[in-house]
């Protein structure tokens, strides 16, 4: 027997044996699929990831600066600036909701200045502006209106900044980064359906003999699309494993680095932009949840495909 | 399911058939296939055998007249209920369509395979159908290198393995020589004799003249039936 090409098989008196796929896996553009997967998965991780890591920071910093509020007071001629301060601390601390009000002196105004203007520079001889930190007690909104009237009133040359259009300018920023990142996720989830569907047709027509052969025997369409969807099945999944896999292994190696950094002046620059890198369980379990769905778009859009197209054949 | 031995596994009534808009390939076709019987279906090539045995498999949808098949009207079958009426239908196609990754035991298996029988329940029926069919030799053989023979029986062996009631063969013996022909042809008759019914479609004489039993001549389309 040996001129023949055959299976290296037991005889069929002998126990179980592995049966050959049906549908044949060497007839699926398996790697390309694998590959297309898993790059979209990866993609759709890092989106994930920064779009997290963004809204993060953007609620730490949102709730860092809503808590501030600045009074300026600008030297106005014949009037004394620090008397001037005075009363501005005085109306800000008879303030409901005010925590803590804290005038800079004239020297740490100096040197707020001094990277412009340089140092050794008597601040009295130019109309400098002074500032006064007011911190809001936790949980609370002091009356804002009535806070700057009575400023105005009673203070010449004093103006409150409380920090409403950097909050606002920063949550347009975050909303703007999530309409991108489910904008680019929902490009890159119609590219893997529309690479499943192609991958799958192309399947169907290489096996086209295997269905007409299976539909002649009394196969059911049910039967016929789980030959092939056991495939895309595990197609998927070890594409999204593949792509989610890495994206997760790049975030821990950068929460990791900053971390490691974090004494540096760089590491401290990326901490305050992205916060500690660090994705929480919430971003690792967005990216899980991502290869799951990866796993499932895969099989659900090659059922679709094959049911569709063993629809129209009898 | 017990066959009352009343009722024609085939029934045919003015049954045309016409391939997109061309003139008709069959017409009025009436006739009837009973259980137990053995027909051999003829007619010079391009008479319209092979279309009439896709009919009787339901690939093809008559133009017009009715088909009913183990007493059921094909017309309104689900796809569910063609898949069970095909169960009940062995078929040998012309061109064998064996499946070249699949060796000539999981070839022959694949009916009961699909219908969703475990391989250990079904090894020794295959095994033997094989050597039954001249085929113990060449079990683990993928169709690619098995003989024009070879393949032809192994194509018998996929069709009769789950014990149809009605065996379709297109040409069984158009590939092969006349002593492997009149072996195939008392396979067939075998089988008869066991209680299938038998439809052969082929324009070999000699082969007709081997075994004295029904025939359907097509004929420009018409059927003439000689008992
Ligand atoms: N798929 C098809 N489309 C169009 N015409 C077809 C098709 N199949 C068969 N025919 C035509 O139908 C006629 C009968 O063909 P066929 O059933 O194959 O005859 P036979 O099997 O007796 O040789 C022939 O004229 C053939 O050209
Ligand atoms: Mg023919």
């Amino acid at each position: 027997m040996t001129e023949f090409q055959h299976r290296d098989m037991p005889a069929p008196d002998q126990p179980a044996r592995a049966e050959t796929p049906i549908v044949p896996k060497t007839s699926i553009a398996g790697t390309a699929l694998v590959a297309v997967v898993a790059i979209m998965t990866f993609l759709a991780a890092l989106t994930t990831g920064a779009v997290v890591l963004v809204m993060k920071s953007a609620s730490e910093w949102q709730s860092e600066v809503a808590r501030e509020m600045t009074i300026q007071v600008r030297p106005v001629p014949n009037r004394n600036v620090d008397s001037e301060v005075a009363k501005a601390v005085a109306v800000a601390r008879a303030t409901n909701g005010v925590a803590e009000v804290r005038p800079y002196t004239q020297q740490e105004s100096a040197r707020l200045l001094e990277p412009w203007l340089g140092s050794g520079l008597t601040l009295d001889d130019l109309p400098v502006p002074r500032l006064i930190v007011v911190r809001v007690q936790d949980g609370q909104q002091p009356d804002l209106p009535a806070l700057r009237d009575e400023l105005t009133r009673q203070v010449a040359g004093a103006t409150l900044d409380d920090h409403r259009s950097w909050v606002e300018r920063m949550q347009t920023m975050a909303k703007s980064a999530v309409t991108v990142g489910l904008t680019m996720l929902g490009l890159m989830l119609i590219a893997m359906i529309l690479s499943v569907t192609f991958a799958t047709r192309g399947a169907m027509a290489t096996n086209r003999t295997t269905v007409e052969v299976l539909h002649f025997i009394g196969a059911r369409d049910r039967y016929i699309a789980r030959q092939f969807q056991r495939h895309f099945l595990l197609l998927g999944l070890k594409g999204g494993l593949i792509g989610g896999g890495i994206a997760i292994a790049l975030f821990v190696l950068a929460q990791f680095t900053v971390e490691r950094f974090m004494g540096s002046a760089g590491g401290e620059e990326i901490a305050a932009l992205f916060g500690s890198f660090s994705l929480g369980n919430l971003g690792y379990g967005l990216i899980a949840l991502q290869i799951v769905i990866a796993a499932g778009v895969t099989a659900a859009t090659s059922r679709a495909v094959v049911n569709r197209t063993l629809a129209t054949v009898s | 399911m017990v066959l009352d031995a009343e009722t024609s596994l085939v029934r045919f009534e003015n049954v045309g058939l016409r391939y997109g808009l061309g003139s008709e390939v069959l017409r009025d076709l009436t006739f009837r296939i009973e259980p137990h019987s053995f027909q051999f279906l003829t007619g010079p090539s391009g008479a319209g055998k092979t279309s009439l045995l896709r009919l009787l498999l339901l690939s093809l949808k008559p133009t017009r007249g009715l088909i009913s098949l183990f007493d059921q009207d094909v017309a309104t079958l689900s796809k569910d209920a063609l898949a069970a009426l095909r169960r009940r239908i062995g078929i040998v196609f012309q061109d064998f369509r064996l499946l070249d990754h699949l060796t000539t035991y999981e070839n022959v298996a694949l009916p009961l395979r699909v219908q969703g029988q475990r391989e250990s329940s079904y090894r020794q029926q295959v095994t033997e159908l094989l050597q039954w069919v001249g085929l113990g030799e060449r079990i683990w053989a993928l169709p690619p290198v098995l003989s024009g023979g070879e393949k032809q029986r192994a194509a018998i062996a996929r069709a009769v393995i789950a014990r149809p009631h009605l065996l379709l063969a297109d040409e069984p013996t158009g590939n092969v020589d006349p002593n492997l022909a009149q072996r195939l042809l008392r396979l067939f008759v075998e089988l008869h004799k066991s209680g299938t019914s038998v439809v052969i479609a082929t324009h070999d004489i000699a082969l007709m003249d081997q075994y004295d039993a029904r025939r359907l001549v097509l004929h420009e389309g018409r059927m003439h039936i000689y008992e």
